[in-house]
């Protein structure tokens, strides 16, 4: 057992690391993330350049990562810079690309020179692709996409819909023949609402549901080292602002209930680099879905304390929207709403795992 | 990154899995499984079955009796152990005053002592604690007064874990009152059959009896019995309990317990149906087999050699685990209902049927695993040892 990262992965987390801190400091990153496009296309194009989409995705897919430990490697600075790049939409759609042999596709999201995303959920049907309402019919599709992420910036969108046998199917539709209604969400970067009437489509695939799940896996696993890093900044901010923050006439990191808090913080986010170590180590594997609900869940708790505790061991300050800290918070927050929440995680580990029969 | 143990481990598990098979008893399994308590003679008579193999004293090298494991073959015993519910050995002799004689101990010390410890001729307790002196250990205040080549030691220690078993204790006495408390303390080896000694039970909140009060009038020591120099003590004390944070996040032994009360659920009955497919205990077994999935590879991250704060990650996990360890208890005690009620358990329970009877002990061990976040340095202790480390101080 070996828990040092790989040089390949290092050089890429520190060149990544340099990057988003040149390029997204807080205050341009609080603007451009709620304005223009919600996001910076010159940024989206430093990222292309630094190869960061290419190691979402494997060598005999044309990147060249693309395992559970590149995309955690990756996502764990997005986390940590609080980058609002659509890269959440892309990474799951250049899998899904990848999966069906799209590779002009690929080449181009990787290049940077296309953005793509992926529209599964509806306003009925958050994470139950069983009951989405949008059908395919004679190269058009019919429906209504929600809560798009990377919507609003993408140039294809992928859509799961309804096939004509009744199977949950794949289609491509230009997003300029689509209609997007695009906005920026309540922790920055963007997403649109896409609606489809008679839009025409190309079909990947008629039954994609295999492939639509590891592309959800791997926007999960994702969003869980996007946590890990952000929780990490945020630990150090309040770390440093109980030390500096006087009280009383003294350092209110002197107080123990502060400290214990603190404490009970940094366990819940070591355990949450340890879930999120293993669900990387299980991605390749048959376990893949188990250990990434299980991870997700555990996320989605150890983000809401985090952010929470936060906000409130820093006072009023963490209340602002000028403090940084109060951004990673709803990051955090927020990322429990994405790709199925705790309470979802666990009824698929519930599921999974069926205690009800002896192992 | 490999999340892998080697062929070398791997075939080292498959050796210790095969000794269990072979060795452990079913009765003896059984005894544990079921948290029932476990006479002198399961513990000593274990501890002879290990020693056949010099797997006993874990920690120790191998000029000593010890097996001269790595952290890596520690870890991987102790998990087959826990999970084949062998009993845990006793870790005063073995994981407290072993290490402590092999690192501060002089030659005689160590030739007289460390074989009797592996042969069960000795059975040590440990005397640190008093009433007035727990989380703030440093304060104590029993006192070992030089007289020629004797001390004279009087006093009280508190919470001394089978010494209703023991025949040796070690403890903490005060040989200065001068600078701080630290300073005058120092670390002696008593033989309990020396007169002024008196051992008294304490009854348990669940009605058992582990723990005792030792007292000391006029008792005469020779100073030869110290371990390390006079007034050195503290530093003894804190390599101590450093040993005794191994293994501290019991993460064999809660997969266990888990197991346990997975298989509890699929046989007791709640609304015509196993409780197992209740879906609210479904899902709390859920959580914690969650937080017990990310501790295994916390632990796994510390034992493999995280380069930074390896302190605080031990500490971190003597919260968690045993946050952990009492859910699970809680949730046992919780499945079966009324039936968890009738004293004492394993006698009403078990013989009068109303619950499996590898349920029946469910409440008494959960009062009884309150202790583990007291223990070991209080849970609360634990944090101020991170805060420590957290901001720098």
């Amino acid at each position: 057992m070996d828990f040092t990262p790989t040089d390949d992965r290092r050089m890429i987390a520190d060149s990544l690391r340099r990057f988003l801190a040149d390029t997204y400091p807080a205050e341009h990153r609080n603007k451009i993330a709620y304005e223009g496009e919600f996001h910076d296309p010159n940024g989206w194009a430093g990222l292309a350049e630094l190869g960061i989409p290419g190691a979402l995705v494997s060598e005999e897919d044309g990147g060249f990562g693309g395992a559970g430990f590149d995309m955690t490697t990756v996502f764990e600075e997005i986390g940590r810079a609080l980058c609002p790049e659509p890269l959440l939409g892309n990474l799951m759609a250049l899998r899904l690309y990848a999966a069906f042999g799209k590779s002009e596709r690929v080449e181009a999201l990787i290049a940077g020179s296309e953005r793509a995303a992926f529209a599964f959920d509806e306003t009925d049907a958050f994470g139950d692709l069983s009951e989405i309402a949008t059908r395919a019919k004679d190269g058009k599709l019919t429906g209504r996409k929600t809560v798009v992420y990377g919507g609003n910036s993408a140039d294809h969108i992928l859509v799961a819909a309804k096939s004509g046998s009744g199977t949950i199917g794949l289609y491509e539709v230009k997003a300029s023949d689509a209609e997007v209604l695009a906005y920026p969400m309540i922790d920055g970067g963007g997403a649109a609402e896409i609606i489809l009437d008679s839009t025409p489509a190309d079909c990947l695939a008629e039954d994609a549901l295999d492939a639509i799940e590891a592309a959800l896996d791997a926007g999960r696993l994702a969003l869980c080292a996007e946590a890990v890093g952000a929780m990490d900044v945020l630990k150090d901010m309040t770390r440093d602002y109980l030390m500096q923050r006087q009280q009383f006439g003294r350092p209110i990191a002197m107080f123990q209930a502060l400290q214990h808090r603190l404490v009970d913080f940094s366990i819940e986010i070591e355990q949450a680099r340890s879930i999120v170590i293993h669900a990387a180590g299980k991605f390749e594997t048959g376990e893949r879905a188990l250990a990434v609900a299980k991870a997700k869940n555990l996320i989605g708790r150890a983000g809401k304390l985090v952010a929470e505790e936060a906000v409130q061991m820093h006072g009023g300050i963490g209340m602002t929207w000028e403090y940084a800290g109060s951004h990673y918070a709803k990051r955090l927050i927020m990322i429990d709403h994405q790709l199925g929440d705790t309470e979802d995680q666990l009824h698929k580990v519930i599921a999974l795992t069926d205690i009800t029969r002896a192992a | 990154m490999d999340l892998n143990f080697t062929p070398q481990e791997d075939a080292f598990r498959e050796e210790v899995r095969a000794f269990l098979k072979e060795n452990l008893s079913e009765d003896l399994a059984t005894k544990v499984r079921n948290g029932y308590d476990l006479t002198r003679d399961d513990m000593v008579g274990w501890h002879a079955t290990l020693q056949t193999r010099s797997w006993l004293a874990v920690t120790w090298p191998e000029e000593y009796g010890g097996p001269g494991w790595n952290a890596v073959q520690r870890h991987i015993f102790e998990e087959e152990c826990s999970l084949a519910n062998a009993p845990r050995t006793v870790p005063f002799g073995l994981n407290m005053l072993g290490p402590v004689l092999i690192k501060f101990g002089t030659e005689a010390q160590k030739a007289e002592v460390l074989p009797r410890i592996l042969s069960g001729e000795d059975w040590w307790c440990q005397g640190y604690s008093e009433p007035g002196a727990g989380s703030d250990l440093a304060s104590l205040k029993t006192r070992a007064i030089r007289d020629g080549d004797e001390y004279v030691i009087n006093g009280q220690k508190t919470w001394t874990t089978l010494g209703q078993f023991a025949n040796k204790i070690f403890c903490l006495v005060r040989t200065s009152t001068e600078g701080k408390p630290q300073q005058g303390i120092s670390f002696v080896l008593v033989d309990l059959k020396t007169p002024g000694i008196e051992m008294r039970p304490i009854k348990l909140i669940e009605g058992g009896f582990e723990v005792n009060e030792v007292f000391f009038t006029d008792v005469r020591v020779p100073v030869a019995n110290r371990v390390g120099e006079e007034n050195q003590g503290w530093t003894i004390a804190k390599y101590l309990l450093g040993h005794e944070r191994t293994n501290i996040a019991g993460v064999g032994s809660s997969t266990e317990a888990l197991n346990q009360l997975k298989a509890l659920g699929r046989k007791v009955k709640r609304y015509g149906k196993p409780l197992a497919a209740d879906p609210i205990f479904a899902a709390k077994v859920a959580e914690v087999e969650i937080d017990l999935e990310a501790m295994r590879m916390t632990n796994l991250r510390m034992l493999f050699g995280r380069s930074d704060a390896q302190g605080s990650v031990s500490s971190m996990l003597k919260i968690k685990g045993t946050v952990i360890r009492q859910a699970i208890n809680d949730l046992a005690r919780r499945a079966l209902g009324p039936a968890a009620a009738p004293f004492p358990s394993e006698e009403v329970i078990g013989n009068f049927g109303i619950a499996p009877p590898e349920g029946a002990a469910n409440a008494a061990s959960y009062f009884n695993n309150r202790k583990l976040s007291i223990f070991g340095g209080s849970n609360e202790i634990q944090r101020n040892i991170i805060t420590k480390e957290t901001f720098g101080a």
